[in-house]
């Protein structure tokens, strides 16, 4: 019997939610007044700040034809999670965290006429608060920044995690969980055509669980659509009162 | 007999996912936001522009889907999506204002805050003095005696190149480089196109507004009759010396300017001169504090809407 249970016998999580609800979620828009387009969320306890600078001039001259560069910066505050830690220059972890990033907006920028092909994007991510979940918190934060940069998009990029524990899935994951055994399922999702752009897995799972949560993590996804419009859409009624 | 001109209707488009196209539906009340991934339309009729996904086959897919927020701007049959926020996307005969980043072969590359740095070559400038010739190699030797790196410049866009690019030109006597005032930049979305970007406010100072939301606020200038002394000039850096005045003048319109892109307000002269005339009654040094930008920019908006009434 460990120390305290993931699922307690009345069917309530460590943080007191049911197996299947995601945890408080609020964003915004315009958080930064020099960068082309910013965003902050905040799910649970994870809080994340994205910067989009572009589409813009490359610094460096590359030869691409497969739409825009994107580069992706990700960090970690080193006062974001309970233990203090100092940051490494080159932190392998985090270099793999934002090339996972980078690959997943990579081809839903629709480019040619609107934007470039030969111009660069850049995104900065900033975790400032760790409590799990922080992939899924900066892609979807991502994908607000984006939209906000007015970069043009096939559709939203949706994130969100489920992991799987004795017999039920568990949606949206914090830090207890994660780091107590619970195999956890990143989806990333383009919630209009049910494409996925980023599945990630890094323990093990049994496949006869796979289907089930990955379905609760798709729905988590859905209902984070329909958050992040609701800001974005928000957020353009209100420039669009004086602005026209 | 009654005879009608067929001209450009534009209208909001009808909620979407509504196959039956409502043409009076929407011109007023709020606007139709749509956002990426939105279906605007599903009715073969339309086509669509910037801001939406580029489909190969229309007669296969008719949908047309939004790939950007904003709102749905339709012309007749033509459907595109207007941002409000986003880098400026350069149309051909826009006014910009802009700052030389580098120099290349026979080409300066101008930085407008734009997708791609835009070139301006040695053949699309009127040397000094008017002339107009083939442009030489001594020419080439001498490119950065007109314009250097950091220089602020005022040029049209006159074509795009196939990346994306805009070639800029500076043939006339309003383009060149800029001097005698400030910069101030606002989001692009906000100048709109109008007749002259080279504006004389009532307030005795001269403004560029640029499309791409770059602002040069200068002293006022009085073009030279000979067209060869004003070309003369628009070479020349060197700033005149202002009087005090002068100086108060151009600040005061440039804090104005700040202030309406605050409030994401529309930018023209006529809005510009009404905050600037609210902005009279405070002292210059307050126009920094974001209350009194504030309350400038309701007195110019009641103005302007008093002024269209009558």
């Amino acid at each position: 019997m460990s120390r305290f249970d993931i699922v307690s016998p009345e069917g309530l999580r460590v943080d007191g939610r049911r197996p299947p609800e995601l945890r408080r979620l609020s964003c915004r828009t315009g958080v930064f007044a020099q960068a082309d387009g910013s965003a902050y969320i905040e799910q649970g306890n994870t809080k994340c700040l994205v910067a989009v600078y572009g589409p813009r001039e490359p610094s460096k001259r590359l030869l691409t034809e497969k739409g825009p560069t994107i580069n992706v910066e990700y960090n970690v505050a080193s006062f974001s999670s309970g233990e203090r830690k100092t940051k490494m220059r080159k932190d392998r972890r985090l270099m793999e965290i934002a090339s996972v990033i980078k690959q997943t907006f990579e081809p839903i920028i629709c480019y040619g006429q609107n934007v470039a092909s030969r111009s660069e994007i850049d995104v900065n991510i900033q975790i400032l608060q760790l409590d799990g979940g922080a992939l899924h918190a900066a892609i979807n934060a991502t994908t607000l920044a984006m939209i906000d940069a007015g970069v043009p998009m096939r559709d939203f990029v949706c994130a969100c995690s489920a992991g799987w524990y004795k017999d039920t899935a568990l949606l949206d994951l914090n830090h207890l969980e994660e780091s107590a055994d619970v195999p956890t399922l990143t989806v990333g999702l383009l919630p209009k055509s049910g494409k996925v752009t980023l599945l990630s897995l890094e323990s093990r799972l049994h496949l006869d669980k796979f289907q089930s949560v990955l379905e609760l993590a798709s729905q988590g996804c859905e209902r984070m659509r329909d958050e992040l419009d609701s800001t974005i859409r928000k957020a353009t009624q209100e420039l669009a009162k004086t602005a026209l | 007999m009654h005879i009608s001109i067929s001209r450009p209707v534009r209208k909001g488009v009808a909620a979407s996912g509504d196959d039956d196209m409502d043409v009076d539906g929407q011109a007023h009340g709020a606007a139709h936001v749509v956002t990426p991934g939105e279906v605007i339309t599903r009715d073969p009729a339309f086509a669509g522009g910037l801001g939406t996904i580029p489909t190969l086959d229309r007669s296969v897919d008719p949908t047309i889907i939004a790939s950007v927020t904003g709102i749905v701007d339709r012309v007749n049959k033509f459907i595109r999506v207007q941002q409000l926020r986003a880098r400026y996307h350069g149309e051909v005969g826009d006014v910009i204002v802009g700052r030389v980043s580098e120099l290349g072969p026979k080409r300066w590359k101008i930085d407008f805050g734009g997708q791609l740095d835009g070139v301006l070559t040695l053949d699309s400038i009127s040397l000094p003095g008017g002339v107009q010739r083939r442009k030489s190699e001594s020419d080439e030797l001498h490119m950065r005696e007109y314009f250097a790196e950091g220089d602020l410049i005022c040029a049209e866009i006159s074509s795009r190149y196939r990346d994306g690019a805009a070639q800029l030109n500076m043939r006339g006597k309003s383009f060149g480089k800029l001097r005698n005032g400030n910069l101030v930049t606002v989001p692009s979305s906000l100048v709109k196109r109008s007749k002259s970007h080279f504006t004389t406010l009532s307030c005795g100072v001269d403004a560029v507004l640029g499309m791409n939301g770059w602002i040069w606020v200068r002293k006022h200038e009085t073009m030279a009759e000979d067209q060869s002394i004003q070309q003369e000039t628009n070479f020349n850096g060197q700033n005149d010396p202002l009087t005090e005045r002068e100086r108060e003048d151009i600040a005061r319109v440039s804090n104005c300017i700040q202030a309406l892109g605050q409030a994401n307000n529309l930018i023209n002269d006529s809005m510009i001169s009404y905050t600037y005339e609210a902005a009279l009654e405070y002292p210059l040094k307050e126009l920094i504090r974001d209350e009194v930008r504030e309350q400038i920019v309701v007195i110019a908006r009641s103005e302007l809407a008093s002024a269209m009434q009558q």
